[in-house]
């Protein structure tokens, strides 16, 4: 991609005396937990957010909070960058390294370590998928409802980083409203535990500060999780649309009646023909806008609300209501959803936008991306969290060539300062990482900006901790 | 996603190839969660998305293979489940079959491993040699705790566990020949004899053929077939794999041009993966390529063709089967329902065992060649089985039979030797100590 963010200059004295780290750090882990021949790096150089590659001095893989620790410890005493990676799914490049940096991953810590019903929790270490919680709780009818679409593949430690939300989070919040506690090693290798089973802790509401924090004030190397009973029915409705807009006013009205149902999800004509392509979810194709609704509850609790969703969307001149005959093609119509990203990589490159806006503006904002991406003469797919004004346009187009890169990622830009400049904000769930940092002062005023840079620093005085990324580059000292 | 290929390298077909499936990938890091070595040791360069991007970086230099990349590639199962969780359709299988071939051509294996790797090559698929070998291997068997003591030995240490103490002896079911029906047949089928099957279990086979048999299927052994070449093929010795594939062409597009040919049937699904796959792998080859995409037409799993022949419901037999999925049917074929209907159809309560997508460790010869990780595999698998609580264990692939039956006390038997019993056939022989425990409890 054309490369127009830009990261930290390496700091050349760690540079130099990387062959030391390397020895050091091979001191205290095991020989399997490094990793630093420069061709077994190249793997590590990139996230979910591949338009953008660098190279780490080396990658370690802690097998417990002690290995994380020791390492913390040491990068500390030598003023040696870290960038924490779980599974490396971020799409804003928030587990991107950098030349100078050792990448702390945490994959091989992904041991489930309690599973409490009584108090419906679970423990787990940082490196647990999403959606191995809800495997491993799934027999005694417990899930974990924070859902990113890469639930399957992304780790609880990069959602608390990220604060993820995912469809079910209209009902049920994002990872905040369902985080209980952390074990957390700060950057000096001091290790504390914040939060605990209860819903909240006295003092300072720290955890609410840790959360979304991007991996800037410390690694979580465990935490403790609420388990929600899994509903008695789940029902997921598709409603098919003449225009995005038509969709989107739906959107509005559905939730400005106080209704909440537990998901709403948007497609538009482009992402519905990719996600048909591979789930035969049996996505309606002759709309150009599909709404999917899931319903819970009892049988009654779920005709009832769906009842006056039914109303609200022939009011907007619904196309298609089609309910789901089955287990199997409620399974197959959220396959299509949660692939969504993944599979637009049949048709194009894409960048995955993730701005969100208050929900009357949703038309208008629909409207502008279109005329945005137009005059860039690209192409885009909307697949988004629409009950909660989540917007995940997707900007086609082909990494091979430079201009169209360059494009897409000005496109992007132009569409990210439209979500501030309707109210709303950079980004729902996927975090700032690099690919927002620059656009930052376009949401905050510098006073802002400098009280949270403040409490970062509070956390890491030394800006060791994922530095390239979150806050722009230029003005953090002054 | 991005690649950097010259125009000169992307001349080379194989080349072009690899960079076709690689631009597919969006490095949207899914395929990592289904991946057994991932899930095992936590290293993405242990998961398809740190392979692919190894493989990238050696082909897009222009260079040869060196011992970190082939480490993690040598690490790979082939199983093929990131192929079934990638939305994006990357075609990892003949990505890593290519970078295969390119360790092969462009490293240098250390003396010891290249030794193990030519004795497997130049034995397992000749059912003499093997079965000459399966009687030193017995013999040998005392001596497989000291060869674990060296890790270069403990490929040997491994084969010496896995062999089985009996060596079949040919049987008129694993001979050239035709095996007609009582009546006019409604169908005619080829069957791949295969090389190591017949020696560690016929009864596979030759329930096959008595089932097909019994309901109207004429099935014919043809002269001069042998080994499909998965064994080569997963080596990366692709010149030996093409051999086999075309000398199997040869034989079986003979027997579709004789006319009225409904499939060839495999009862090993890791043979199965490859020979629907020799339409790709012989698509270079001018006199091959369109004989063997008819081939890789006809070629289907025994339980997929089966499937098509409305067998009749059987009554309830009191037994509870497990159903392995072996990672060659249900990601490299994607034959998922076929078998467990047809046991149901059958008579058998079947259960899926949790964490299914997992590959047992079996994987060709991986559980000779990378012999710690495929333990840990089968010991996760078998507990998974165990789970369900089940009688005994079905699966479709005689690899996947050896490796679980080496860590289970239950019977885990063929689906087809188990259709075969159920209307019918003779009782399998790890059933007939199932059954007698079961008469004796009842009696």
């Amino acid at each position: 991609m054309s490369g127009a963010i830009e990261f930290l200059e390496p700091r050349a004295d760690v540079i130099e005396r990387r062959k030391t780290i390397i020895e050091d750090l091979a001191d205290f882990l095991p020989p399997d937990a490094l990793i630093h021949e420069p061709r077994r790096l190249v793997p590590f150089e990139t996230d979910g957010f591949i338009s953008y590659r660098r190279l780490p001095l080396a990658v370690v893989l802690p097998r417990n909070t002690a290995e994380v620790a020791a390492v913390m410890k040491y990068c500390h005493r030598y003023g040696v960058p870290v960038v924490p990676r779980g599974a490396g799914t971020s799409l804003s490049g928030g587990a991107i390294p950098q030349e100078d940096a050792v990448v702390l991953c945490l994959s091989a810590m992904s041991r489930i370590l309690d599973l409490d019903y009584a108090n419906r929790t679970a423990t787990v270490e940082a490196g647990v998928t999403n959606l191995a919680i809800s495997d491993a709780a799934g027999p005694e009818g417990y899930f974990y409802a924070p859902d990113p679409s890469s639930q399957l593949a992304c780790t609880i430690g990069g959602n608390i980083g990220m604060n993820s939300g995912g469809a079910h989070c209209l009902k049920y919040g994002v990872t905040t409203n369902n985080l209980l506690g952390v074990r957390m090693v700060l950057v000096d290798g001091t290790v504390i535990d914040v939060g605990g089973k209860a819903l909240d802790a006295p003092g300072l509401d720290l955890l609410g500060l840790i959360c979304g924090s991007e991996g800037q004030l410390g690694i979580v190397t465990e935490a403790t999780v609420r388990l929600i009973a899994k509903p008695e029915g789940a029902r997921p409705v598709l409603f098919g649309f003449d225009t995005s807009e038509e969709a989107g006013a739906c959107v509005a009205d559905i939730i400005g009646s106080g209704i909440v149902p537990v998901a709403i999800e948007f497609m538009d004509k482009p992402a519905i023909d990719i996600c048909e392509a591979f789930a035969q979810a049996g996505y309606p194709l002759d709309v150009a806008a599909l709404l999917i609704v899931e319903v819970e509850g009892s049988e009654d609790d779920m005709d009832a609300m769906l009842k006056s969703i039914v109303e609200i969307a022939r009011r907007h001149g619904v196309k298609v209501v089609r309910e789901c005959q089955s287990a199997m093609e409620a399974a197959a119509i959220w396959k299509g959803r949660k692939s969504a990203f993944g599979a637009t990589g049949r048709v194009a490159d894409y960048i995955c936008m993730d701005g969100t806006v208050p929900l009357s503006q949703l038309p208008y904002v629909l409207k502008r991306t279109a005329e945005i991406i137009d005059s860039y003469g690209l192409r885009v797919a909307n697949v988004f969290h629409a009950g909660d004004g989540n917007m995940h346009p997707l900007i086609l187009y082909n990494a091979n060539d430079p201009q169209d890169a360059a494009k897409a990622e000005a496109a992007g830009m132009d569409i990210l300062r439209l979500c501030v400049d309707a109210g709303g904000c950079l980004t729902g769930e996927h975090g700032v990482g690099i690919e927002k940092r620059d656009l930052m002062r376009h949401q905050y005023t510098e006073v802002d900006l400098r009280q949270q840079m403040a409490v970062r620093a509070a956390f890491d005085a030394q800006w060791l901790l994922n530095p390239s990324k979150v806050f722009p580059l230029e003005g953090r000292d002054a | 996603m991005q690649t950097h290929f010259s125009p000169q390298q992307l001349t080379d077909p194989r080349v072009a190839e690899a960079e076709k499936i690689l631009r597919k990938c969006v490095h949207c890091g899914f395929c990592t969660a289904t991946c057994p070595t991932y899930v095992t040791l936590g290293n993405e360069l242990d998961s398809p998305r740190g392979r692919i991007y190894l493989i990238k970086d050696m082909l897009e230099n222009g260079r040869a293979a060196d011992k970190e990349v082939v480490t993690h590639i040598d690490r790979c199962l082939s199983c093929l489940a990131c192929t079934t969780t990638c939305p994006s359709g990357v075609d990892y299988m003949h990505l890593i079959d290519h970078a295969r071939v390119h360790v092969e051509e462009t490293y240098q294996r250390p003396p010891m491993d290249r030794l193990t790797r030519l004795l497997l090559a130049a034995i397992l698929p000749y059912p003499k040699r093997f079965r000459a070998a399966l009687k030193l291997a017995n013999l040998a068997r005392p001596l497989a705790g000291l060869l674990d003591r060296s890790p270069k030995l403990k490929p040997f240490a491994a084969m010496l566990r896995l062999a089985p103490e009996k060596a079949h002896e040919p049987t008129p079911f694993t001979r050239p020949c035709t095996h007609v029906t009582l009546d006019a047949p409604r169908g005619r089928v080829v069957m791949l004899t295969g090389c190591a099957q017949p020696v560690l279990d016929p009864g596979i086979n030759t329930a096959a053929i008595r089932l097909l048999t019994r309901f109207g299927i004429e099935v014919s052994l043809p002269e001069g077939e042998g080994c499909c070449g998965a064994l080569t093929h997963h080596m990366g010795k692709e010149e030996a794999a093409l051999a086999s594939a075309r000398r199997n062409v040869d034989v079986w597009a003979a027997e579709i041009d004789s006319g009225d040919l409904d499939a060839i049937l495999i009862t090993t699904s890791g043979c199965g993966t490859v020979i629907k796959d020799y339409g790709h792998m012989l698509r270079n080859d001018p006199a091959y390529a369109e004989k063997a995409a008819r081939v890789s037409a006809h070629a289907k799993d025994v339980t997929e063709y089966l499937a098509t022949l409305d067998l009749p419901e059987g009554q309830p037999l009191g037994l509870t089967v497990a159903y392995h999925s072996a990672c060659s049917l249900q990601h490299g074929q994607k034959v998922t329902v076929q078998p467990k209907a047809l046991l149901r159809k059958a008579g058998f309560s079947v259960r899926d065992p949790a964490e299914g997508h997992l590959c047992c460790g079996s994987a060709g010869t991986y559980n000779m060649l990378q012999s710690e990780i495929s333990e840990k595999l089968k010991t996760r698998k078998v507990k998974n089985i165990e789970a369900t609580k089940a009688d005994l264990v079905a699966a479709g692939n005689i690899g996947c039979i050896t490796q679980i039956g080496s860590g289970t006390a239950l019977p885990v038997i063929h689906t087809v030797e188990l259709l075969d019993w159920a209307y019918g056939g003779d009782t399998p022989e790890k059933l007939e100590k199932l059954l007698a425990a079961r008469t004796k409890v009842k009696g």
